[in-house]
């Protein structure tokens, strides 16, 4: 769709000699890829919720990360995926229930603006400019193993969905018949909530905690708006997340002002709307698959 | 509690597709029902019936396995509940389908054959033609073929009834454990549902225990029911059953049992007892935790 067009452009040649650019494309890929395919069961499970929970919790746990002068990695992992788990604990059997993800979720971002105070205080050394970066995601300040790291979790993750696709989709839509046929519907929740965790955790290193709602959402809606094949829809929304992910960096490097961050989720965005100017039919949703 | 009035079974050659012996389950404290004794053979159709939270599902629950029996011996296709994996099919107490759920039909009648496998589907492999053969014949014996392929969630109430009863026999399954499969379908598909369900087990030998609300539209197909009621049940032919005698006592109020003009018998005053707990129609979500009804 907009990538061979920006492909063109002329500001775009030169981006693939670029290091920084080629480490935000190789991590981009994995991050999108995964939160394609997660996005795609969240918005299946009506557990969207669930991701923008999440989104406060990266914030948090990225803070405070930098505030006990921890490692940013387990912060962002530890807290996300602990706090995935404790959703499916709270909520009724391995699924986070809205009252609950409401209720916790505005303490924990409190918590985040308390380590990032915490952050700017004490270690006067420190980068005025952290909660800025974990908000908004800073994928081209990525360096090479960083990059590498991001696109190998992002492949786990994918293999991780794909490994338990058929029966978590029994146990979304037909828990009760799935449960009978045997398939262990809890412990799949629980598997599902934790890879939502490593997800948001991964996503925020691209998009930064607050967009990474829009890199779950919009692709999978799209998708499922575009087909009503389950497995097609799957893999569509893994596949519009990656071609956002490009177009998005794309423009971003072609238009300096514009923030990686805002490229990918305006692209998304964009995506997401025109799939309401066309009947959400299964057929052309094929052809549109094709013709990203 | 004492077992009330159970009628001398058959002795079969064949092992019982379905054996309780003695049975009694306990759902948070409380004896729900005790002393059920059941044998069902091949092919039998047999209905659960009983007045509102007496925990008719909890005894499909019970045959799936989901439910332990607190005493007495269960046997389901010769083994323990919960083993028979495929042989079984299952219809819940259903919700209907989200109206804006992006899934066809036979999507989920697919389900039913392979949602239980790790992995994804492989395109263009043999496994996936059969699967498609097998989908393609069952949904056209339910006579779902016309609405198949549209989103489920903007079928009716029974056109979902239906292509979830060929979810539940895609695998060719010898136990059909059907809970309230008629609840809130209008007369005429009451009528189509039954009798389908009716042929099922006629021409395919399925053996069929159904929970139901209102037995009228089922009566006439019935080899054996099995009446739950607080504390006690009584199983046996419909026709030592279902008597105004046997059904005023277990619903402890006046209940007339009328033969017709072409012999069928009719229900009439079955009361409406109010459930002891929550809603019959209980939140989907809950159903494991073993609510009554």
């Amino acid at each position: 769709m907009t990538s061979p067009v920006l492909l063109a452009a002329p500001g775009w040649a030169p981006a693939l000699g670029q290091p920084f650019f080629q480490h935000a494309l190789v991590a981009g890929t994995g991050i999108a890829a995964a939160a394609g395919l997660v996005g795609y069961f969240l918005v299946l499970r009506a557990q969207v919720f669930t991701g923008d929970a999440l989104s406060h919790v990266a914030f948090t746990g990225a803070l405070a990360a930098f505030a006990l002068g921890a490692s940013l990695r387990i912060g962002l992992y530890g807290g996300c995926i602990a706090f995935a788990l404790l959703l499916g604990v709270l909520g009724k059997r391995g699924r986070a229930d809205d009252v609950v993800i409401g209720s916790v979720f505005s303490w924990i971002l409190g918590l985040g603006a308390f380590f990032l105070t915490l952050y700017t205080t004490s270690r006067s050394a420190g980068n005025g400019n952290a909660g800025v970066g974990v908000l908004f995601g800073s994928i081209f300040g990525l360096s090479s193993g960083q990059a590498l790291t991001a696109a190998l979790v992002g492949a786990g993750i994918c293999a991780a969905v794909l490994a338990v696709a058929r029966p978590l989709l029994f146990a979304s839509v037909d828990e009760a018949v799935a449960a009978a046929r045997g398939v262990p519907v809890r412990v799949l929740g629980f598997v599902f909530l934790a890879l939502v965790g490593a997800c948001a955790a991964e996503a925020t290193q691209a998009v930064g905690s607050l967009l990474i709602l829009g890199l779950l959402a919009a692709p999978a809606g799209a998708a499922q708006r575009m087909t009503v094949r389950p497995f097609l829809a799957l893999a569509l929304s893994a596949g519009l997340a990656v071609a956002e992910m490009w177009a998005g960096l794309a423009m971003s490097y072609a238009v300096p002002k514009t923030p990686p961050s805002f490229g990918i989720l305006a692209v998304a965005t964009a995506v997401y709307g025109a799939t309401f100017l066309r009947k959400p039919r299964g057929r052309r949703a094929a052809a549109a698959a094709n013709a990203a | 509690m004492a077992r009330q009035g159970t009628s001398p079974e058959p002795v079969s050659a064949a092992a019982p597709v379905v054996a309780l012996q003695d049975v009694a389950v306990r759902v948070g404290g409380r004896t729900l029902w005790s002393g059920v004794d059941l044998r069902v053979g091949a092919g039998e159709f047999v209905a659960v019936l009983g007045p509102n939270g007496v925990g008719k599902s909890t005894l499909v629950k019970v045959l799936l396995g989901v439910q332990p029996a607190h005493e007495g011996r269960v046997r389901v296709l010769g083994g323990a509940p919960g083993r028979a994996g495929e042989r079984v099919g299952y219809l819940p107490q259903r919700r209907s389908f989200d109206a804006s759920l992006r899934m066809r039909g036979t999507d989920v009648v697919r389900l039913g054959w392979d949602g239980d496998r790790w992995g994804v589907p492989l395109p263009r492999s043999r496994a996936r033609r059969a699967a498609r053969k097998r989908i393609a014949e069952v949904i056209e014996r339910v006579g779902a073929a016309g609405y198949a392929h549209r989103p489920i969630g903007q079928c009716s109430g029974g056109e979902q009834q239906r292509l979830l009863i060929a979810q539940a026999l895609v695998r060719r399954p010898e136990l059909l454990l059907l809970d309230e499969p008629l609840d809130s379908l209008d007369l005429p598909n009451q009528a189509a549902v039954a009798s389908l369900i009716g042929r099922i087990c006629r021409e395919e030998g399925v053996t069929v225990v159904m929970v139901a609300h209102d037995v009228n539209p089922i009566l006439s197909r019935l080899d054996r029911v099995v009446y739950l009621a607080e504390g006690g049940a009584v199983s046996g032919p419909p026709a030592e059953v279902i008597t105004s005698e046997t059904l005023t006592r277990l619903y402890r109020t006046p209940v007339e049992v009328l033969r017709t003009s072409d012999g069928r018998l009719v229900v009439v005053g079955q009361p409406e007892a109010p459930a002891r707990h929550s809603d019959r129609h209980a939140d989907r979500h809950t159903g494991r935790d073993g609510g009554p009804a």
